[in-house]
């Protein structure tokens, strides 16, 4: 049976910065919460971790009209189709793909070896004391039950959807999204991102601009 | 809310002012972007740009405490541009009405109305009523031309509001004015829908009250109360505090908005004759003339058997305040300062940080005998005599840590800002020892009861006669549980006798002990019960058996309105939008079809018998009342059924601080005089508590200072819960917001030499906190009247007591006034003076 790609539609300009994905992503997994300081800005914590497998960026930038601009934007794994980590991880099983095409990890085989960081175009992976990878696996454990990812079924906005990749690009376009990051790049992501208005792409925290020519159409 | 949640999907504008719905009701946004998806425009008015702004099409920056300025403006701007909707403002508002002659403006009077006693900061409203004829109706001129007219009075008064002026107040660049006024003004048109929400940053000001009064006046200017995807929305704070002002949280109201009575009204007549409005028109509904009959089931409610006519139905039990006497919050915590109280119930709060003027309210706490703290969690109020400068030795107060359970762990009814009155479950049981409100309630009752039994206390009446069977009593005459449907069934109000109706012979409708199937069926004789007359229907008898309305959870939109009436129930009788009637033209028919609340089917004749005909009725939401539109010439009514006169009130003689809203500064501000009129600089009506020659020094304020050069406000985030106590103990959200910050302009950084991330201190007359310094372009310095005002802004949600190393902070209102809004006494924390040190 050919895989149906599952992955997530995510569209900063809707996203309210709420942060509920941030938690419910932590609550799903059963991830511990951790000291922080306020370093000047909402955003908190400051990085990913191995207790956080998902954040919210929050971008403050000048805007041409001269009003500011705030955007938010969630950090996390792209589960690459093309998943530089799994190419370069030594140990088989250590990363796996999962029924849906997204990139899952087994922190029983993981070496500790940290090399996925360095094949990752985006820098997601992050280890825990033990030097485990730590990062979001699309909540397999979830859609395995037929449910949803903890960060789409929190949403209230709508910025982020869970659902058949295909089917999302094709909804996206019709509600008026010109501007994508990930339909093509690394050969194709798990985790799309939306944009109606060109111009905040270039905020967010995709890797260089060289791949800009792939995603703009 | 006059409509509801999901109907911010149907507007065409939706204005944001006074909230922030991105940050605090999160899930209110999806149907602002739905509306927005439709090409709907957002405009967001605040002092900093917030979540919300970010989504916004239209921000406009505003110095806080002046959106009666901002809002004056937009008066004055659809008034000269002819943008109200004129049919509208004609028939359903008092536009048309004329005012006694006498009537003065604050043009005109140096900043006042006329009227004002300036030795009691009170006024004479003589000369702001209504002229009336001979039948005693009011005297109108629908052409609107006569210069006594509420529609000239309101051009006059808001003529002084011209665009270059509520820039200089407000420091709303002038263009950024005019893009709004045309904009929201642009729904006046019978094909367009304009919302407006607001919260705290409305309310909690000295002219909190006109603030939105102000509001009114442009929604009934523009024709938008009543239909869908307008109205005037307040957005509440908490999921159920909608449900707790519904009950008679507040200190003037019994449930269901009865008057609270005063000492000097002693029997029930005079309760009837004094507090009931009355009109002479027979086109208006006057739904508050039903007075008599809730207030008489809300007697027979709480008192039972024990309330008979004889007796006045229990109307001496009533608890009564002395006539003058005000017993809100500023109030209650000025006298528990004053050491006038032996103990105090802080339940299901945290005053010592909540409260305004938090310093105050901590002394105050420290003069009790005794406390009982009533939460999930202890707090700063719990921990109060342990906490930052107080040394535990020397307070006396004897402190009781009750644990309550939270709202997962117990069943009953919730109502959100939509008035839907929604059923939850217990998902699991309460954790520890801790119980549901309603049972430590319930042990309260029976403890006290039995005390003022045994020991005969004075006026034991209100306790011993009240009824208390929530569940089957044990062998010593109490309960340990509450059965929380038998409590909601009380709300909806039983038939005491058996009811037939007029037929001969008459058949019987209703037999005693059956739940009322609505307060249209509430009587004064003492045959009906009724502990919420807004709540009666919310239970009903459905085929001989008690139904719970509010477990409803019915998907159907037959309108596409997004009403789904069969989803839980909504006060008043499942009615969605309220004053719906002013949805529809003088026929019936919607001023929008494509926006259709409700629309009248004429009578017509049946087709099976030519003879007969069928009677005309309404369609849709559940109509303001039966009655047909207001063309009819016999039967017709007036939209407005709350009101005695049945109209929209632009005109507004009730209130203390005037029929129209007038600028006021805030209590502290950074201007020396009111630059909208001269002398009067604050709300002429707010009670003052401190001044030079008098008052506690805990009260002390300053303005135009110096050493306070800095505008400041208030606000909550969105990864924490009102003060905390809640979220502050969830270290998923302590990490997201970990500690006290202050958000302050680059020019005002850079003026200051502080970098984002610095700790910095932050002061008022009447404390100091520290603060993490967050500099950012989302916040401007404003230009007031020519000169550079910086305006910083804080969160209230940290205090002392958690996170137990004091990382997180104190409480902003340790920094807020003690003054409260001219009418409400809400406390003014949205607008002060401070200053800012590096530290």
């Amino acid at each position: 049976m050919a895989m149906i790609r599952k992955g997530l539609m995510i569209s900063p300009e809707l996203c309210l910065g709420c942060k509920s994905c941030q938690v419910a992503c932590k609550q799903w997994n059963q991830l511990d919460g951790i000291k922080t300081i306020n370093t000047g800005t909402y955003e908190n914590p400051s990085d990913l971790s191995s207790t956080l497998y998902n954040r919210i960026k929050f971008v403050e930038v000048p805007s041409p009209e001269g009003d500011p601009r705030w955007l938010f934007v969630t950090q996390r794994c792209c589960h690459c189709h093309d998943a530089g980590c799994m190419k370069i991880c030594p140990v088989p099983g250590a990363l796996f793909r999962t029924k849906d095409d997204a990139v899952a990890f087994d922190k029983e085989k993981c070496n500790g070896c940290k090399l996925c960081f360095l094949g990752c175009p985006f820098s997601m992976p992050r280890f825990d004391e033990k030097g485990k990878i730590s990062k979001c696996h699309l909540c397999h454990d979830r859609l395995n039950e037929g449910l949803t990812t903890a960060c789409a079924k929190t949403c209230p906005s709508g910025a982020i959807k869970y659902g058949e990749r295909e089917a999302l690009i094709a909804e996206a376009k019709k509600a008026g999204y010109t501007t994508f990051f990930g339909l093509k790049d690394f050969g194709g992501l798990g985790d799309i991102y939306a944009f109606k208005d060109p111009w905040v792409v270039s905020f967010c925290f995709f890797p260089s601009p060289m791949n800009w020519g792939a995603i703009c159409y | 809310m006059t409509n509801h949640w999901i109907d911010l999907k149907n507007a065409d504008v939706v204005l944001v002012m006074g909230a922030n719905p991105a940050e605090n009701h999160p899930i209110s946004m999806k149907w602002i972007l739905r509306a927005k998806e439709k090409g709907g425009k957002l405009i967001v008015v605040d002092p900093r740009f917030t979540r919300t702004a970010s989504k916004a099409d239209i921000y406009a920056p505003m110095r806080s405490g002046t959106d009666i300025a901002f809002l004056g403006g937009m008066i004055r701007y659809i008034l000269d541009n002819d943008l109200y909707f004129n049919d509208y403002v004609v028939n359903y508002t008092n536009a048309a009405f004329l005012v006694n002659p006498d009537f003065k403006d604050p043009g005109e009077l140096d900043g006042i109305f006329s009227g004002y006693n300036e030795k009691a900061r009170k006024y004479d409203k003589k000369t702001w009523a209504f002229q009336v004829d001979e039948k005693g109706l009011p005297k109108k001129d629908p052409t609107l031309k006569d210069p006594n007219c509420v529609f000239q009075l309101l051009k006059k008064h808001y003529s002084r509001y011209t665009i270059e002026k509520v820039s200089d107040v407000t420091g709303t660049p002038k263009e950024k004015l005019v893009e709004v006024y045309k904009t929201f003004g642009s729904t006046g048109k019978p094909d367009r829908a304009g919302t407006e929400c607001y919260a705290m940053g409305w309310t909690q000001h000295t002219v909190g009250t006109q603030n939105i009064r102000a509001m009114c006046i442009i929604q009934l200017l523009l024709g938008n109360m009543g239909i869908a995807g307008g109205g005037i929305n307040a957005m509440r704070g908490e999921s159920n505090v909608q449900g707790s002002t519904d009950y008679g949280l507040l200190f003037h109201i019994l449930p269901g908005y009865l008057p609270v009575p005063t000492a000097s009204i002693t029997d029930l007549k005079t309760y009837i004759e004094k507090l009931t409005p009355k009109t002479k028109d027979p086109k208006s509904v006057n739904w508050w003339g039903n007075r008599p009959k809730y207030i008489t089931s809300y007697l027979k409610a709480i008192y039972g058997d024990n309330a008979t006519k004889e007796n006045d139905f229990g109307y001496s039990w009533l608890p009564k305040p002395d006539e003058g006497m005000n017993c809100s919050w500023l109030m209650l915590f000025d006298q528990m300062y004053k050491g006038k109280f032996e103990g105090f119930f802080a339940w299901g709060q945290n005053p010592a940080c909540s409260g305004a003027n938090a310093g105050k309210v901590r002394k105050a706490l420290s003069k009790l005998k005794w406390m009982v703290n009533v939460n999930l969690f202890d707090s700063e109020t719990g921990s109060f005599w342990h906490g930052p400068g107080i040394d535990p030795k020397d307070i006396q107060t004897e402190v009781f840590q009750l644990p309550a359970c939270s709202s997962v762990e117990k069943e009953g009814s919730i109502t959100n800002s939509s008035r839907l009155a929604q059923w939850r479950y217990k998902a699991i049981e309460p954790v520890g020892e801790s119980r549901p409100d309603s049972e430590i309630m319930n042990e309260l009752y029976f403890r006290v009861r039995n005390l003022y039994q045994k020991q005969d206390g004075k006026f034991s009446d209100p306790i011993t006669k009240l009824t208390w069977d929530y569940e089957e009593k044990g062998l010593a005459g109490s309960t340990r549980k509450v059965d929380i449907h038998s409590v909601a069934k009380e709300i909806n109000g039983y038939h005491l006798t058996d009811v037939f109706d007029k037929s001969t012979p008459p058949k019987q409708i209703n037999k005693k002990g059956d739940l009322c199937a609505s307060f249209v069926f509430l009587q004064t004789d003492g045959s009906t019960s009724c502990g919420n007359w807004i709540y009666s229907q919310s239970y009903n008898m459905k085929d001989g058996k008690p139904f719970n309305n509010m477990a409803r959870r019915g998907k159907d939109d037959p309108t596409k309105l997004g009403l789904y009436s069969g989803w839980a129930w909504s006060w008043p009788v499942n009615r969605r939008i309220i004053y719906n009637r002013a949805a529809v033209d003088l026929q019936g028919n919607p001023w929008d079809p494509k926006r259709a609340v409700i629309k009248w089917v004429p009578p017509s004749p049946d087709p099976k018998d030519p003879a007969k005909t069928i009677a005309g009725k309404w369609v849709g939401d559940i109509p303001d009342g039966p009655a047909p539109p207001m063309a009819d010439e016999k039967a017709g009514k007036y939209p407005f059924i709350m009101r005695a006169d049945g109209m929209g009130a632009i005109f507004g003689p009730g209130l203390a601080d005037g029929p129209f809203p007038e600028h006021y500064e805030p209590l502290e501000c950074p201007v020396q005089e009111n630059p909208m009129a001269g002398k009067h600089r604050i709300n002429p009506t707010s009670k003052i508590f401190y001044s030079k020659e008098g008052g506690q020094v805990e009260d002390i304020f300053v303005s135009c200072d110096i050493r306070y050069p800095y505008v400041a406000t208030t606000y909550r985030v969105t990864e924490h819960w009102q003060t905390g106590v809640l979220t502050r103990h969830l270290p998923w959200q302590l990490e997201m917001q970990p500690q006290q910050f202050v958000e302050i302009s680059k020019e005002l950084a850079d003026e200051k030499n502080i970098m984002s991330g610095d700790k910095v201190i932050v002061s008022s007359a009447r404390g100091e906190i520290w603060a993490i310094a967050l500099v950012t372009g989302r916040i401007r310095p404003f230009k007031i009247m020519n000169s550079t005002v910086h305006q910083v802004g804080l969160p209230w949600c940290f205090g002392w007591q958690y996170p137990v190393d004091g990382s997180s902070g104190d409480s902003a209102n340790l920094l807020t006034p003690t003054i409260g809004d001219a009418n409400t006494m809400i406390p003014e924390t949205k607008a002060f003076m401070v200053n800012i040190e590096k530290l």
